[in-house]
C-alpha cells in the first residue's frame, strides 16, 4: 500500500501529466528568485572588506557549482533506480539531467576562473577543487557522448547509468577537496554545519539564489522529462490526449 | 550608475561573470522547451503515420 506512490511514479503517462501539472509551480518562482537574487547580490549587499566588489561573483558561482552537483546526484540516483528496478521513467530522466549538469558545469568553472583571476592572481590552477570540478563536466560530457553512441535506446539507458553510478564518487571528492587537501579555493561558508560566515546582507542573496537555482533545477528537468517520456513511449492512446492539451 | 557599473575596479570580471550565467540559464530554458516541442511534434508524426499500437 505504501509503495503506490512508487509504482505511480513508473508509469509515464501518470508522470507525463503530473510533470506537466507541477511545471508553473517552479517556472515562475524560479525566475522571481533569480532576478530577486541577482538584484541583491549587485545593489543590496556590501561589498566584502577584502575582495571589494569582485566578492559579487560569488552569487553567479555558488549557484552554478550548487547546480553541478545537483545535478549530478539527480542523475545518478535516477540512473541506480532505472539500473535497480528497470523503470524506464528513471533512465528517462536521468538522460534528462546531463546537457543540464554539462552547462553549469561550464558555468561553474568560467565564474570561478574570473574570479580567480584577482583574488589568486591566475584564471586557472591545478588545484584539487578545480580538477574535480573539470572531472564532473567530463563526467557529464562522457554520459552524453556514451549515449549517443548506442544506438538502441535500453542498452545506452543501461551502459550510461552505470557509467554516472560509479561516478558519484567524484561528489563527495569535489565537495570535502578543499578540506582533505591544500587548496586554493576557500573552505565553504555556507554550505557546512553551524553558522554560515556571513553578515545576513551578503547571505540572503545568495541564498534566494541557491534556492532559486534549486527550482530552476525542477523546472528545466519536468519540460526535459516530458520529452524524453513521450521520445520512448509508442503507446497511442494515452499519447493522444497528452498532446491534446 | 558610472560608479555601479565600475564594480569598484572588477568590472571586468563581475560583469563577464554575470552575463555567462544568465546566458546559461537562458539557453537551458530553451533547450528544454525545444527539445519537449520537438518530441510532441514528432510524437503526432508517429500517430499520424498510425505507427504507434493502441
Amino acid at each position: 500500500m505504501a509503495w503506490t506512490w512508487f509504482h505511480r511514479l513508473g508509469s509515464p503517462p501518470h508522470v507525463y501529466a503530473l510533470a506537466t501539472r507541477l511545471t508553473p509551480w517552479f517556472a515562475w518562482p524560479a525566475a522571481a528568485l533569480i532576478l530577486a537574487g541577482v538584484y541583491g547580490g549587485l545593489v543590496l549587499a556590501p561589498p566584502d572588506y577584502q575582495q571589494g566588489d569582485d566578492f559579487r561573483i560569488i552569487y553567479v558561482h555558488a549557484p552554478s557549482a550548487w547546480m553541478s552537483l545537483m545535478v549530478y546526484v539527480t542523475m545518478a540516483v535516477a540512473a541506480a533506480v532505472g539500473l535497480i528496478w528497470r523503470m524506464k521513467v528513471a533512465h528517462a530522466a536521468a538522460a534528462s539531467c546531463a546537457a543540464i549538469g554539462a552547462s553549469f558545469t561550464i558555468a561553474a568553472l568560467a565564474t570561478g576562473s574570473l574570479w580567480g583571476r584577482k583574488m589568486w592572481g591566475t584564471y586557472w590552477e591545478w588545484d584539487p577543487r578545480l580538477v574535480s570540478e573539470l572531472i564532473l563536466l567530463f563526467l557529464f560530457l562522457g554520459y552524453m557522448a556514451l549515449r549517443s553512441a548506442i544506438d538502441d535506446l535500453q542498452r545506452a539507458d543501461r551502459a550510461s547509468a552505470l557509467l554516472a553510478v560509479v561516478g558519484v564518487v567524484n561528489v563527495p571528492i569535489i565537495h570535502y577537496s578543499v578540506l582533505w587537501w591544500n587548496s586554493l579555493h576557500q573552505a565553504p561558508s555556507v554550505m557546512k554545519l553551524g553558522k554560515p560566515d556571513m553578515p545576513a546582507a551578503m547571505l540572503a542573496p545568495l541564498l534566494i539564489m541557491l534556492v532559486g537555482f534549486t527550482f530552476l533545477f525542477v523546472y528545466l528537468l519536468l519540460v526535459r522529462l516530458r520529452g524524453e517520456i513521450l521520445r520512448r513511449e509508442r503507446t497511442a492512446s494515452w499519447i493522444r490526449e497528452a498532446l491534446a492539451e | 550608475m558610472s560608479e555601479f557599473l565600475y564594480m569598484g575596479g572588477y568590472a571586468a570580471f563581475v560583469w563577464p561573470s554575470y552575463a555567462l550565467t544568465l546566458v546559461i540559464v537562458a539557453l537551458n530554458v530553451i533547450w528544454a522547451r525545444r527539445s519537449l516541442d520537438q518530441a510532441r511534434a514528432d510524437a503526432r508524426r508517429r500517430l499520424l503515420r498510425g505507427g504507434a499500437t493502441t
